[in-house]
């Protein structure tokens, strides 16, 4: 009931944020009404290193403690993430094409990397599909989701390592968290999109979760099933131990 | 394309996505469901 409540909640949040980046906030002296891609851009971007730091955690979690619930949490990370990141690219795409003249360039670091996260987490998905045994394919998806994770701050920073067509960070940079590059009102238009969109971020991990365990639940029965049906039966219709 | 078509081809992906994947969630949720009460 409660995570029926966070959806409803969730989903009158993304509806308010998107009317106001729409129909409220003023476009952008320079780029025009392009500058609204930001909202949503920034925000999924956001969304996918906090899933795939999901991911990566617990992984940890497994790997120290053997709980399979720590399992399910990751592979609910990184599916979102998955989810959030081609949303990024999706509106950086639709955002460079009017404001740089070209939808991708694989010389920019930032579009490149991102792209590097998407490949490393569709590959960390397709990993777990090459296994039935619980353990093992949560050990081998821990190892890799701990490693790709690796590549979120290289995402991150690459603005500022390297030149490239990206801009460097609007507001998460150590030297602008008080004092933003953006106007105000472009901020916390923004900050609004980060906000619905961690609700509903919230809303679908716990879906994923649920979702997970319940597969869990039918991998056990359906081994059980296995092993009954495996074993010899006596006349008497007994399943002999 | 106008900047405006830009905005909708963005937003339009981002929103229709989430809606599709809450969907597709949803189903694979009932699915398992079902097959609990199958076995």
């Amino acid at each position: 009931m409660k995570t029926r409540i966070l959806g409803i909640v969730a989903l009158a949040a993304v509806a308010l944020a998107t009317y106001v980046a729409l129909a409220v906030v003023p476009a952008d002296l320079n780029q025009g009404d392009a500058q609204r891609i930001m909202y949503p851009h920034v925000a999924s971007a956001w969304l996918a290193y906090l899933s795939f730091g999901v991911t990566a955690l617990a992984g940890i979690g497994w790997l120290w403690r053997r709980d399979l619930r720590f399992d399910s949490v990751a592979v609910a990370g990184a599916e979102i993430g998955v989810i959030f990141t081609a949303f990024a690219i999706w509106g950086g795409m639709m955002w460079g094409r009017p404001i740089w003249g070209v939808y991708w360039q694989w010389e920019d670091p930032r579009l490149t990397t991102t792209a590097l996260l998407l490949a490393l987490y569709v590959g960390y998905l397709l990993l777990r599909r090459l296994t039935d045994d619980p353990d093992r394919r949560a050990t081998r998806a821990a190892i890799v989701g701990i490693v790709a994770a690796v590549d979120i701050p290289i995402v991150h920073f690459s603005v500022e390592w390297w030149r490239g067509l990206h801009q460097t960070a609007t507001i998460a940079s150590p030297d602008r968290v008080l004092n933003p590059a953006a106007p105000m009102v472009f901020v916390g238009t923004l900050l609004g999109m980060v906000a619905a969109l961690t609700l509903a971020w919230a809303y679908l991990m716990i879906r994923r979760y649920q979702l997970a365990e319940a597969e869990l639940g039918r991998e056990e029965r359906a081994r059980i099933e296995r092993l009954v049906s495996s074993r010899p039966i006596t006349t008497s219709g007994e399943v002999a131990r | 394309m106008s900047d405006v078509g830009f905005v909708i081809a963005a937003y339009s992906v981002v929103l229709g996505g989430l809606a599709l994947y809450t969907l597709t969630l949803w189903r694979r949720l009932r699915a398992v469901g079902r097959d609990d009460e199958g076995t």
